[in-house]
């Protein structure tokens, strides 16, 4: 378990590290939390031949309000963003979320930018970022662009980013209306991803039907993804358990489902309707509450 | 690959160290300073075994490179006892029979110790939650528990956690 021999930086500032990603080229990583880089190197499936330590940049961390939304740092570990209570007011989600990634010592160094960035189809993040509809803003060379969630996620283990970019911010807008959340997982048993993970947020006006909605499902596929079906279903519906169970039905149309020896995919694809009716109820629940 | 020098302190013990980049930290915790108390038990970061106090929060040494702990105040197992008395979780896992073979021990007293940090009074439900990332193949977990709660009532009862 000792990784290959690397070059190691600690720059102090995101334009210090996009330099240095440059100058060294695709040989070079970057490590944040190391909680998912750090076990593929002790195992010699990844090898860098230079890592450019994030750790050391001040500007990557913390919580701060952002035009009516909050903006998360990329260096925000886990256990910062379950834990904060600006988040937590507006937000819930992340903090029911947060608790349920890994366990305390993963919570402790991982971070949410690199949880994105690496785009693991069994991350957590990244279901709570569609249906945030977050945006993802990146430095590169050339200075900065957004994307939004709903095209970061490009296939298993990849995202939108390219080899000389840093996920600088994660910026969540703010949502009008009584807006209920939640965040329901069925937990691999040994290695605490999600088997099938489903965030969902709800908008709903005083009649108690469903103005907007997003669900995003992580887990079941090999890249996190927004489960419109289900949403188009439950728009303008009253947010009760028939319309909920008829929309959560739809849960993983259009969706390639993975298979492993712990859950075959008919088993996932199950899975991902119950989580998804489960989800619903709960954000209704909360937007109604 | 070029070595770098790091500075960290080690039970309360400042350390200037020359290290590869690639040393983990776990390798640099039992085979320069000599404090094997801090296990290894997996190669894929699951196990607990090698868990720390970095800054003040629990850590899986196995997961962090040396390098990246220049600058940090570390605890480990060894930084416990003061004065030839046992801390209290310590004297928890023996009061307790909280372990079999004590593969496991020193990492779920690490664990325990960022818990009683936080939390001086956990439920049963928050110390299983607090060991979610600790796995132990001999004990059933049962008596752990019963330590850490031991360790528990002790500290509330006149002790506090940190260790300095
Ligand atoms: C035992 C264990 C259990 C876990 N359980 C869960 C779980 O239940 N749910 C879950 O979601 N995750 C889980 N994880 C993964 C954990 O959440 C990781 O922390 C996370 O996936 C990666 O974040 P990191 O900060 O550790 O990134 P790193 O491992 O440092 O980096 C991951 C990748 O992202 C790149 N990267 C990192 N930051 C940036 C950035 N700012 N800009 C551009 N690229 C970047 C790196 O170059 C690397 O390729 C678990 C990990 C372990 C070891
Ligand atoms: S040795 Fe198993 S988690 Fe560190
Ligand atoms: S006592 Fe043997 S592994 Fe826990």
């Amino acid at each position: 378990m000792i990784p290959a021999e690397f070059d190691y930086y600690a720059p102090t500032s995101v334009q210090e590290a996009i330099g240095l990603l440059q100058e060294k080229g695709p040989e070079a990583k970057l490590l944040a939390g190391g909680h998912s880089l750090v076990p593929l190197m002790k195992l010699r499936l990844a090898a860098p031949s230079v890592l450019i330590d994030l750790n050391r940049i001040a500007e990557l961390r913390g919580i701060r309000s952002s035009d009516g939304g909050v903006a998360i740092g990329a260096m925000t570990t886990h256990s910062e963003v379950e834990s904060s209570p600006e988040l937590a007011d507006r937000w819930p989600i992340f903090h029911v979320a947060g608790a349920m990634i890994g366990d305390p010592m993963v919570r402790h160094r991982g971070t949410i930018g690199g949880s994105l960035a690496h785009a693991d189809p069994a991350g957590d993040w990244p279901a709570v970022a569609l249906a945030l509809d977050a945006r993802m803003h990146i430095a590169g060379p050339n200075g900065e662009r957004v994307v939004p969630a709903g095209e970061f996620f490009v296939d298993m283990l990849t995202s939108a980013l390219e080899p000389d970019e840093v996920l600088t911010e994660i910026e969540i807008p703010a949502l009008e209306g009584r807006v209920g959340m939640a965040y329901e997982k069925f937990r691999h048993p040994a290695s605490g991803y999600a088997v099938v993970g489903v965030a969902a947020v709800v908008v709903t006006d005083g009649s108690g039907s469903c103005q907007d909605c997003r669900v995003a499902i992580t887990g079941a596929g090999p890249k996190a993804t927004r489960a419109t079906g289900v949403e188009e279903a439950l728009k303008g519906r009253p947010l009760d358990e028939q319309s909920i169970s008829a929309a959560a039905e739809r849960a993983g149309e259009g969706m390639a489902f993975l298979g492993d020896i712990y859950a075959s995919e008919e088993y996932r694809e199950h899975l991902t309707k119950v989580y998804t009716k489960r989800a619903l109820l709960a954000a209704a629940r909360s937007a109604q509450g | 690959m070029a070595k770098q020098e790091i500075r960290v302190t080690v039970n309360g013990r400042e350390h200037r160290s020359e290290v590869e980049p690639r040393l983990l930290l776990v390798h640099y915790l039992r085979d320069v300073l000599g404090l094997t108390g801090t296990h290894i038990g997996c190669d894929t970061s699951q196990c607990g075994a090698c868990t720390i106090i970095m800054d003040g929060q629990s850590v899986k040494s196995c997961t962090v490179f040396a390098v990246q702990a220049d600058g940090s105040q570390i605890t480990t197992i060894e930084g416990l006892a003061k004065d030839g008395q046992l801390h209290p979780l310590q004297e928890g896992f023996w009061e307790e029979h909280g372990l079999q073979c004590g593969f496991c021990t020193p990492g779920m007293i690490m664990s325990a110790y960022d818990l009683l940090q936080r939390n001086p009074d956990p439920t049963e439900a928050e110390i299983r939650e607090a060991l979610e990332g600790n796995l132990c193949r001999c004990t059933g977990y049962q008596n752990i528990v019963k330590a850490i709660q031991y360790a528990a009532s002790r500290v509330r009862e006149h002790e506090p956690v940190a260790a300095s």
